[in-house]
């Protein structure tokens, strides 16, 4: 540990001299800023998919709340008898945490906007309601319907919040892909500097084995590569993610009714978060082009 | 100093170089000539563990050159100066800092009279801001020189250094490798240059070793 924490010193301190000895390695270093700019671009809008995909899907299946309605529709002697046997269903169906058919009190309250206080509920053919609520594992529902169906014919499930079900899982699958392709972002970065510091090393060849003739040590040689690529890197992520997070600021504000796409950026202390790819970007550098080095040096007597 | 313990050398053909047991002892002066593509190069890379012997060992101090660690490697090169004879210089460097190099690779501070002394030494002070690619070859082989010296390294390795050089600048050299040689360095001149050898033996108790037919001898007075 204490050779890396060396290097990282020297990498902070600098070394005019070390630098100097290897010339100028224009092209490459600019493609490594360029790179590690439109990587650490993307980068920015990965992570606000993923958090925004985040919270989606937190809100949606709070909104969920788990719940659902079975209706009962059955002449006035009927009715009593079939609510008790649907309760005793629902008592045998997993994923149903508790179910309670609502009084006609309850129903009257819920009526009365549109029909108003007065309504005659005992000489209407209005339905029973059962307020089921579900466990966080859900019940089968195409099951429950059809033992309802077999069993007791006037019950109807009505499960219209389930539509979201998929949705919720889809936005925890964006979510995911949102890490994953940080991930594949950074490992791709990882990979074009490798390239970008080989191609300067091969170029570099002769550089280095004069230095290793004189008596350089790999550490030494190896420096001025990594302290080049890394601060390019660094610089590079930095202009990327600025401008990623000006990119997200300048979105249209977003509204909570403008759903997936205006939520679409960071909020709140989640706008921190985006500031740690550059040091990030230097981190994968530093190991990307450190690694190139040493393994172009070991071939090296 | 170095020494040598049946070493055989093979670029993967045949062997170059056979059975050669030798001593460097500490402040001596040998030349090695041969004829060119005997292996004069390839010895005095085994000196310095650019190459490693495919048989037998070569020794620094008792210390193995193959068993040393890659840092140690790097130590070593730093008591030994090398005059190489493609001179190897940093292009993009000016001559000045290219003979700085080996104490500013070291961490070692770099005095700029010391520095000028040593280009006046070898009479290139007027060239010091010149990049390596302007100057003329035997430019380069002093330049190369002032370098192989500037560590003040125990021995000192040069391969043909007089190969571009003129017969007046050829015994200027010479006489900067004798001075070196009565401080107390071990010197040892590839060279085929037999007036050289000639020359050198009047001012020092040189030896001169011979490669021929794979094997090195120490070569008859008739020189
Ligand atoms: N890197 C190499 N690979 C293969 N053969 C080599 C290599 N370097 C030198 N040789 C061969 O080894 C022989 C000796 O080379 P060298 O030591 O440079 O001789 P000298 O310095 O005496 O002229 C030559 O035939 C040369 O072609
Ligand atoms: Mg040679």
């Amino acid at each position: 540990m204490t050779p890396l924490i060396a290097a990282l010193r020297d990498l902070l301190a600098g070394d005019h001299n070390a630098d100097r000895v290897v010339p100028p390695t224009g092209f490459t270093a600019r493609l490594t800023s360029f790179t590690a700019g439109a990587m650490a671009f993307l980068a920015v809008f990965a992570l606000a998919l993923s958090l925004a995909s985040g919270r989606l899907a937190n809100r949606w299946s709070s909104a969920l709340a788990q719940r659902a309605t079975i209706r009962i529709s059955a002449p006035a002697d009927q009715m009593a008898a079939q609510t008790a046997h649907v309760l005793d269903i629902l008592k045998t169906t997993p994923g149903v945490a508790s179910a309670t058919a609502l009084t006609d009190a309850e129903q009257r309250k819920l009526l009365e906007p549109w029909f108003g206080p007065n309504l005659p509920l005992d000489t209407l053919p209005v339905p029973r309601l059962i307020d089921i609520h579900e466990t966080a594992t859900g019940f089968d529902a195409d099951g429950l319907k059809n033992r309802l169906a077999a069993e007791a014919p006037g019950a109807v499930l009505d499960d219209h919040t389930r539509w979201r079900r998929p949705l919720v899982a889809a936005a925890d699958r964006l979510r995911f892909l949102g890490l994953i392709s940080i991930l594949l972002i950074g490992g791709a970065t990882g990979a074009m500097i490798t390239l970008a510091a080989n191609a300067a090393l091969a170029a570099n060849a002769q550089v280095i084995r004069v230095l290793r003739l004189i008596g350089a040590r790999d550490a030494y040689i190896a420096r001025a590569f990594v302290r080049r690529f890394t601060l390019r890197a660094l610089a590079g992520a930095a202009v990327g993610t600025v401008l990623g997070m000006l990119a997200m600021l300048l979105l249209p504000a977003a509204d909570d009714a403008g759903g997936f796409l205006t939520g679409l950026g960071f909020q709140g202390v989640s706008w921190i978060i985006p500031l740690f790819i550059p040091p990030l970007a230097g981190v994968v550098s530093f190991a990307a082009t450190r690694a190139a080095a040493f393994h172009t040096l070991r071939r090296l007597t | 100093m170095i020494e040598f313990q049946n070493v055989a050398y093979s670029y993967g053909g045949g062997e170059l170089l056979s059975e050669i047991t030798l001593r460097l002892s500490p402040g001596s002066f040998h030349f090695l000539t041969g004829p060119s593509g005997a292996g004069k190069s390839t010895f005095l890379k085994l000196c310095y563990g650019e190459l490693h012997p495919t048989a037998g060992r070569v020794t620094l101090e008792d210390r193995d050159l193959r068993a040393m660690s890659r840092d140690d490697v790097a130590q070593m090169r730093r008591r030994i100066g090398v005059v190489h004879q493609d001179c190897q210089f940093l292009d993009h460097l000016p001559l000045v800092e290219n003979v700085a190099l080996p104490l500013t690779a070291a961490g070692q501070p770099v005095s700029p009279e010391d520095l000028f002394d040593l280009l006046s030494w070898v009479g290139l002070k007027s060239l010091a801001d010149h990049l390596p690619p302007s100057l003329s070859g035997g430019e380069r082989q002093r330049a190369a020189l002032a370098r192989a010296v500037v560590m003040s390294p125990d021995v000192i390795l040069a391969d043909e250094p007089t190969g571009n050089l003129d017969w007046e600048m050829s015994l200027r050299l010479l006489t900067l490798l004798v001075e070196l040689n009565k401080m107390g360095k071990t010197i040892l001149i590839a060279t085929h240059d037999l007036n050289l050898i000639r020359s050198a033996k009047s001012q020092v108790p040189a030896r001169v070793l011979r490669i021929s037919n794979r094997r090195l001898q120490l070569a008859g007075s008739d020189l």
